[in-house]
């Protein structure tokens, strides 16, 4: 049978459509191919739920290193984070910084003694507009529409390290070794990483899940962190951030920090 | 047509075929070992035989647990889901490997590797999630 162009073409033009058809109806069939929605999940009903989560650091509660070694230890156990032991391959998820490290655009030569020695807390500021999410080429790191957490998925990080150079405040670490063996106490209900990803806080998504603030709230000195919903009018957060003089790390990048803090609180802030 | 040095190209043609299907008659007769997960964890065992059930029914677990955790995976990472309704029973789990699956199924070794390892399958669930002990007589 012979056949020209024109023949040639329509029966191949009809016979994809009719595979297309095919395939969207095995589709149908399969509600596995496209992933679960709900009503086959739903969001555990203890969950803390927020439309902007966010951390005031109340810097007159920490005094001291040990104040923040409580909640950095807390953190670090909680999560399972390798202490290689050298600043080389050092990953931290929440760490102390001096003054003008933490605020090297806010520093002055003459500043008052006492800030520029106190010890700041520092940890991923959970951006409004996050450069990392805007770099990754995976998606491995993305904003998590409901909360605004600046989440992780492992699974997908392919460890390319753009999330590290664009982060403007140090937050992200790399893997270079395996972690496994420098982890001290293993916490069992939570995973590990693995070597060749990026890792950081998150806020601590999987303990809001079930009901509970973040390790580093917890562990905090006299309620040296606040932790609530920004969007909310009511919330601690929201008044301290409104009635108080909080700064945020850098900014003037247009980052949108979500940690503010509070330099001049007293007891009763 | 003449073949120069005959004996020995047939016989080290021999000695290749001989040694290249060793493989074969080395097993045969032998009735290769299927690999049998066990469901015998002290949790399971300690169930009511009725409600013994995975989160989905055996034949779909079966075959479609990869993607069973990885739609779990991108509900809890992603969407921030915590509970997956089962579509059988309509029960309540905890979308969580390390946490749920594995509650249950403590015996990582006979359960997942058994077939794991027949397969040549190497899922790098384990690189991250930490196992539960298991005392080595296996």
């Amino acid at each position: 049978m012979s056949m020209d162009r024109r023949q040639f073409l329509k029966i191949a033009g009809i016979s994809s459509l009719l595979g297309l058809g095919a395939t969207a109806a095995s589709a149908t069939h399969n509600i596995w191919v496209k992933g679960i929605n709900p009503p086959e999940v739903e969001p555990n009903p203890v969950t803390l739920k927020a439309e902007h989560w966010a951390m005031v650091v109340d810097m007159s509660k920490f005094k001291t290193e040990e104040d923040i070694q409580k909640s950095v230890s807390a953190c670090h156990t909680t999560h399972n984070v390798p202490d290689f032991g050298n600043i080389k391959d050092e990953i931290k998820w929440i760490w102390k910084a001096k003054y003008e490290n933490a605020f090297p655009d806010q520093e002055n030569p003459y500043m008052e003694e006492k800030i520029k020695e106190m010890p700041f807390i520092v940890l991923c500021n959970h951006c409004e507009n996050p450069p990392c999410v805007r770099v990754c080429p995976t998606k491995a790191t993305f904003k998590r529409k409901q909360d605004g957490i600046v989440m992780m998925d492992m699974h997908r990080c392919i460890g390319c390290r753009f999330c590290m150079a664009a982060c403007p405040y140090g937050a992200r670490s790399f893997n270079f070794r395996e972690p496994r063996p420098f982890i001290k106490n293993e916490n069992k209900e939570y995973p590990t990483r693995t070597r060749g990803v990026v890792e950081k806080c998150t806020f601590c998504t999987e303990r809001l899940a079930v009901g509970k603030l973040p390790a580093c709230v917890e562990a905090a000195p006299k309620g040296g962190l606040i932790f609530g919903d920004l969007a909310d009018k009511h919330s601690e957060v929201r008044k301290i951030v409104e009635t108080r003089y909080t700064i945020r790390r850098k900014a003037e990048l247009g980052t949108g920090p979500s940690v503010y803090y509070l330099i001049g609180g007293n007891e009763h802030a | 047509m003449k073949l120069y040095d005959g004996g020995k190209i047939l016989i080290g043609l021999l000695v290749f075929a001989a040694i290249a299907t060793f493989p074969f008659y080395y097993h045969i007769g032998k009735v290769n070992a299927k690999p049998e997960p066990k469901l015998d964890t002290p949790a399971i065992l300690q169930m009511p035989e009725q409600e013994r059930k995975c989160v989905e029914p055996k034949a779909f677990m079966r075959t479609e647990h990869m993607q069973l955790l990885n739609n779990w995976r991108d509900a809890v990472v992603r969407d921030g889901y915590g509970q997956y309704v089962s579509t059988a029973t309509a029960k309540h789990y905890n979308m969580s490997l390390q946490n749920e699956c594995m509650r249950c199924h403590s015996n990582k070794k006979k359960f997942c590797d058994e077939c794991h390892n027949y397969m040549a399958v190497k899922p790098y669930c384990w690189d991250c999630h930490i196992a539960p002990k298991e005392d080595d007589k296996s």
